[in-house]
């Protein structure tokens, strides 16, 4: 098949490989046969190969995917494939973007736990059926892939909005019973930069590769933060 | 602006919105029935003039337009234009007098 690949930074092009078909073969598994056999100087991100990592997303056929996990087969079209580095990410090289804008805003949106116990209290328990441990659960298994952010149009509009996957970090922690920065949290994701900015596209939602719903978290923390205002916390 | 202004602006929008949806469903179906028969001028303001619940019902209407199009407008300014300096929400106050000024002088022409 033939498969053109982005190479260069900010300022490149793609590139045309030749690349045998395989059955069961991935588009990580490409990326690699093109670095080991055609351009030892390709650029490319990865570590677990199994979707775990979350560190080998890239843009192909113009689409955000996990590449580890994606099937060339599911994939291609009249045997071609385009692969390029994330979308809404600056590129340091090839396929590799910078990840740190990204990482950034899950600290910007408070997505750092913050006990309301010490380790000399007992610990929590949390019902697994409890309303706030379901909404835990539903949006948990973020494996921080960027997926999501690549495929927001509102943060390719506004480069300062959070973004899905640290509002629905944000929106993880609201809802975990054990933590204590609620009211930080909410007046962090609150405004043009956070919630509020959010189109409800769910072009998060159609592309999170662990079937996530950061548009549903997003609603929520907007819910929260409406109380929080008409409440006078804010 | 804060957070908690930025919050307040955005439950003004979807209130007002909510307004809006009501507002606009009575504005055409009222229109709808009205125009059966034939329309003149006459007619119209013989229903308007000195009716106070047709009043306070665009008033209302009027108001929750201008509170809900300049919000919508922060947004696309931002977006599209990359505007987000303190200007912009100046102009678009400047806009909600303008539109409720323009609204209320359209509703108050027929009603006095």
């Amino acid at each position: 098949m033939k498969v053109s690949v982005w190479k260069g930074g900010a300022e490149g092009r793609f590139h045309q490989f030749d690349v045998p078909r395989h059955p069961s073969q991935t588009v990580l598994d490409v990326v690699t046969y093109i670095q080991r056999a055609l351009d030892p100087t390709l650029a490319y991100r990865y570590a677990c190969r199994v979707g775990m990592c979350g560190s080998c997303a890239m843009t192909v056929n113009g689409v955000p995917r996990w590449t580890c996990r994606t099937h060339v087969d599911k994939v291609v079209r009249n045997d071609r494939i385009e692969i390029g580095p994330l979308k809404n990410l600056a590129v340091i090289r090839d396929l590799v973007t910078d990840m740190s804008g990204f990482f950034d805003k899950w600290a910007r949106a408070k997505g750092q736990f913050k006990p309301s116990r010490t380790r000399q209290e007992d610990f929590a328990r949390v019902p697994p059926q409890s309303e706030n441990r379901k909404a835990v659960d539903a949006a948990i298994e973020c494996i921080g892939c960027g997926v999501c952010y690549a495929a927001c149009d509102v943060v390719a509009w506004s480069p300062d909005y959070l973004g899905p996957a640290a509002l629905n970090r944000a929106w993880t922690l609201l809802k975990d019973e054990r933590d204590a920065g609620r009211l930080e949290r909410l007046r962090a994701v609150a405004g043009d930069a956070g919630c509020h900015a959010c189109h409800t596209h769910m072009s998060c939602t159609e592309r999170c590769p662990k079937k996530l719903s950061p548009t549903a978290g997003i609603a929520g923390l907007k819910r929260e933060v409406l109380k929080a205002t008409l409440r006078g916390e804010l | 602006m804060t957070p908690k202004g930025e919050s307040l602006l955005w439950i003004a929008q979807r209130a007002s919105a909510a307004v809006l949806a009501i507002c606009v469903t009575v504005h055409l179906a009222t229109i709808i029935y009205a125009v059966q028969g034939g329309l003149n001028a006459a007619e119209i303001l013989g229903r308007t003039r000195g009716n106070g619940a047709w009043l306070a019902f665009y008033s209302i209407f009027v108001l929750a337009v201008a509170v809900h199009a300049p919000i919508g407008l922060r947004s696309v300014l931002m977006e599209w234009l990359g505007w987000r300096a303190r200007s912009r929400d100046l102009v678009l106050a400047a806009f909600a007098v303008v539109l409720a000024w323009m609204g209320m002088r359209a509703a108050l022409g027929v009603f006095l």
